[in-house]
């Protein structure tokens, strides 16, 4: 049985369509049939982010509106045949995402896939609360840091009360992603500690992602950390995310990027 | 920077936490109940709305709460040209002296 996901947030900038991205490569490569979607209608970047923006030819909101069919619309990844991605439309007209088209999608996508990934935009409106509307787990991506957690945890009392799981009185199961966690400024005080984050939102950890070079240089390039640098920290990380939600127990660790001894002595990252 | 600020340096998060922790909670009371009020005030206007006249913009429901009771109030502002109008079928007065 598929299961959907929604990637949400409510904060802008913290690491959704990142995460939507490395997972999916992630669940992927464990052998998964993935497909990725791309709910920030006006603004899409999932495509961006996946290497795959010069493929769009038709997008989620011409297959609601019946100009394309689903399979026209769905785009296979070039690396790995299991993955696949539903872009998001430019459009500006903001209705133009209805429950009943996203409902359709998705009770298709959920019959040729095991993972329906949905990449909410940020925010409240319309497109977050339809990315999750369908959902059976969410992922909170959250940063260590006040207005990313108070976020965070408004999402959650959304998810519990504005999904058609939670309308039927079942529950929608989450996940805390804690991403660009830095363990020495953490230490010093500087920075919420995971334990903080978590005394706060009361919600199950999924991974601690670290703060890392590797992750601006895969969207330079269009391709998830789990792609390009399946050793760097990120990834480990995400791949251990991946696991645990196909149900394996791992335990939790904060992955760094390996570091040679001269970067280990001189390279404390400036700012 | 100066000596004591560097002395200083390194224990904002806690700062973190504890706003955090004294936001969220005053913020997670105010949302069970403003979703409850929400649909009070919907319904309470349907229903008076089906007898007489009202302007929703006229119309206030509120809760105070107390450590043992809340009072739950709610104050519909009726025109003093009371109309009735017809209910389901059935010809009904309201019976309502604007105060």
């Amino acid at each position: 049985m598929a299961k959907v996901v929604v990637v949400t947030s409510g904060k802008g900038g913290v690491g959704k369509t990142t995460s939507t991205a490395a997972l999916g490569v992630a669940l992927a490569k464990l052998g998964q049939n993935v497909v990725i979607i791309d709910f920030d209608v006006g603004l899409r970047n999932l495509d961006l982010v996946m290497g795959a923006e010069r493929r769009v030819v038709y997008d989620f909101i011409n297959v609601t509106q019946g100009v394309a069919k689903l399979s026209q619309a769905l785009i296979r990844d070039k690396r790995l045949d299991r993955l696949a991605l539903l872009p998001a439309s430019q459009t500006r007209d903001k209705d133009a995402l209805t429950e009943e088209g996203v409902l359709s999608v998705i009770t298709s996508l959920r019959k040729m896939f095991d993972w329906v990934i949905c990449d909410s935009p940020a925010g409240i409106e319309r497109g977050a609360t339809l990315a999750m509307r369908f959902a059976d787990e969410a992922i909170i991506v959250t940063n260590p840091e006040v207005s990313s957690v108070r976020d965070s945890d408004r999402i959650i009392g959304i998810l519990d009360a504005k999904t058609v799981r939670a309308e039927r009185g079942e529950r929608v199961a989450k996940h805390l992603l804690i991403t660009r966690y830095d363990q020495a400024r953490a230490a010093r005080g500087e920075m919420l500690t995971i334990d903080d984050v978590l005394e706060i939102l009361s919600t199950p950890l999924l991974g601690i992602v670290p703060e890392s070079e590797e992750v601006l240089r895969a969207s330079n390039l269009g391709a998830p950390v789990t792609f390009n640098n399946p050793g760097s920290g990120p990834a480990r990380a995400y791949f251990d995310a991946a696991r645990r939600l196909l149900g394996e127990d791992i335990e939790m660790t904060i992955p760094t990027d390996k570091q040679s001894l001269f970067g280990k002595l001189f390279g404390r990252r400036a700012a | 920077m100066n000596l004591f600020n560097f002395f200083k340096r390194g224990g904002s998060a806690p700062v973190a936490r504890d706003r955090l922790q004294i936001l969220l909670a005053y913020e997670r009371k105010g949302q069970g109940p403003s979703e409850l009020l929400f649909i009070l005030r919907e319904e309470i206007l349907a229903v008076v709305g089906r007898h007489v006249e009202i302007n929703p913009e006229r119309v206030t429901v509120q809760m105070d709460r107390g450590d043992k009771v809340s009072i739950l109030e709610v104050e519909i502002e009726v025109p003093n040209t009371v109309r009735a109008q017809p209910g389901g079928g059935r010809k009904k007065r309201a019976a309502l002296r604007p105060a």
